[in-house]
């Protein structure tokens, strides 16, 4: 009972900080991720107030809910159609995105002595933009309107969709299995992924139809249920619960797909802060300090090549110069998704050192990420790259 | 005129309009049903400077505004078909003796020949409005008729019943 006692106290108390921590990081127009981040860092391993056992093992079960709430929220957000249309026409800038973010993460592992599994996973880590931070930034900047928000969000679509295949790699190949059955469970993803995209686009309305729209306690239920049941089985098959998550997530479709974004928002939200709080927990702020300058150094690498990618893709749809720049800074915060490639990688036992060092990383990219993306707005900047015309053409 | 409609996944639709005078002025409708007005800036026609969230109560009002003027511009391009016909909107003044009363107690018809073919009432448009029709103070009659018609309608709408 005393236990219970405790583990009710320390997640109260937890749960109450974080939520003054998410207050202040919107009073000051950040993402709370970092601050959450922080947060886990102070009350887990070697930090101010260690957590009881109980307490760790609560929270290994909520970031565990946490990654598969993240993922069904991004399914449930894209359309199937979307994705195949951001697949159609946004293929040359996923392209580039994963050859000029994922490249310098892997020759820095390699640099580092991490081996060919650590550059996988920091490729990773490196590659995926954080969807959640970077569509929340367009919104908090009031460009969802800007001509080259639809080329930023298709990378994100691309990027996304293409963790449905990096991930069962991944997870495949970091706990040491042959290359053989790694090869079969890439095959079961990829051939998961698109069966449920066709399953989703011609039968979208059916597997709709097994939810009720109008009973919303049934459909939360059921929705998370049906998730984490897959989320599970696809863990089973060496496939990623993420990726599960996700695809259950696309699968859901039309107006289930509205209620259960609408009913799953509040979870995903509570379960999403314990999830970055674990990673908080799990890492030692005592490896932080080695690890601070690469970081530093590798995120301002790929800082660089995220601002090259979405320049590249801005020009591509024919943005004017300010635009591209803007797309460019909007796309640099990494977040969820490098915690969770660096999740996978580390509780297989790889790369110990990524953990630390990919707190630090995200930490410092999703700081500089959104206070970057504010740069094309300021006066000087317009003025260096975009040198005044008296002769600019109103259209174009 | 141009109308672009662009997807933003996860996000939900853009439609954008291009006017005349090379402005761009976007709708963004959010999935959730939300939805923004976007103006855009005259240097840099790619960003958006002001971007306005609509109620569903304000989009459909803003819409009913727009849809009243738009149909009222049509109605005033009769005049060019109609060689001797104009149209005319003649505002119901609010100390008028016809506030309040129905549209027949004018016989507008009878008296100066012209047809209220329509009311524009707190920006909304009410077509062909029936001799039981009761005014408000503010209604503004749409009316076809000669220019001879028109004026005495004009002077009759002021004048009030008597």
């Amino acid at each position: 009972m005393h236990e219970t006692t405790l583990l009710l106290i320390e997640v109260g108390a937890l749960l109450l900080t974080l939520s003054v921590l998410a207050r202040v990081a919107n009073r000051i127009g950040v993402s709370p991720i970092p601050l959450y981040l922080v947060a886990g860092l102070l009350v887990g391993t070697g930090g101010l107030v260690p957590l009881s056992g109980e307490a760790l093992d609560f929270f290994e079960i909520g970031a565990e809910l946490g990654v598969v709430l993240l993922l069904v929220m991004l399914g449930l957000e894209y359309s199937p159609r979307e994705l195949v249309n951001g697949l159609r026409s946004a293929r040359w800038d996923g392209l580039w995105d994963g050859v000029l973010n994922a490249l310098p993460g892997a020759a820095f592992a390699l640099l580092l002595g991490w081996g060919p599994l650590g550059a996988l996973a920091l490729a990773g880590v490196t590659w995926v933009s954080s969807s959640g931070v970077v569509a929340k930034l367009l919104r908090d900047l009031g460009r969802l309107g800007n001509r080259e928000t639809p080329s930023v969000l298709s990378v994100l679509v691309i990027e996304d969709l293409a963790m449905a295949f990096y991930l069962p790699v991944l997870s495949a190949l970091v706990i040491g299995e042959a290359l053989q059955e790694a090869a079969i469970a890439v095959a079961i993803s990829v051939t998961a992924v698109l069966v449920i995209l066709v399953v989703a686009l011609r039968f979208g309305k059916q597997i709709s139809r097994v939810f009720s729209i109008h009973h919303l306690e049934s459909l939360l239920i059921g929705v998370l249920g049906l998730t984490i049941l897959v989320a599970g089985l696809a863990a089973q098959l060496n496939v990623s619960s993420a990726v599960g998550a996700f695809l259950v997530g696309i699968a859901i479709s039309g107006q289930v797909a509205e209620q259960a974004e609408r009913v799953l928002t509040p979870l995903r939200d509570v379960f999403a802060a314990l999830f970055f709080v674990y990673f908080g927990i799990a890492t030692d702020p005592a490896d932080l300090p080695p690890v601070l300058l690469p970081a530093a150094a590798l995120a301002i690498v790929t800082i660089a090549t995220k601002v090259l990618t979405g320049y590249i893709a801005a020009r591509r749809a024919g943005v004017g110069v300010l635009g591209r720049w803007r797309a460019g800074f909007s796309l640099t915060p990494r977040g969820e998704f490098s915690i969770v490639i660096a999740g996978i990688a580390v509780t297989a036992g790889v790369a110990p050192q990524l953990l630390p060092f990919t707190t630090a990383y995200v930490l410092m990219t999703i700081v500089a990420g959104p206070l970057l993306a504010r740069l094309p707005e300021a006066s000087w900047f317009k003025a260096v790259v975009m040198p005044p015309s008296t002769d600019r053409p109103l259209v174009r | 005129m141009r109308i672009e409609r662009v997807e933003l996944p996860g996000i939900g639709i853009r439609n954008d309009v291009l006017t005349a005078a090379g402005r761009r002025l976007s709708v963004i409708t959010h999935r959730d049903g939300a939805r923004e007005v976007a103006v855009f800036d005259r240097d840099d026609p790619d960003a958006c400077v002001e971007s306005i969230e609509l109620t569903d109560e304000e989009a459909t009002t803003l819409g009913e505004i727009l849809g009243a003027s738009v149909l009222l511009s049509k109605l005033t391009g009769l005049g060019e078909d109609a060689r001797g016909l104009f149209t005319e909107e003649v505002a119901l003044p609010s100390d008028s003796g016809f506030v309040g009363q129905p549209m027949g107690a004018t016989r507008a018809r009878t008296r100066t020949g012209t047809s209220i073919v329509a009311i524009v009432r707190a920006g909304q448009l009410i077509p062909s409005p029936g001799p039981d029709f009761v005014f408000e103070a503010g209604d503004v009659l749409v009316a076809v008729g000669t220019r001879k018609g028109l004026d005495a309608l004009a002077e009759l709408i002021e004048r009030g019943p008597r």
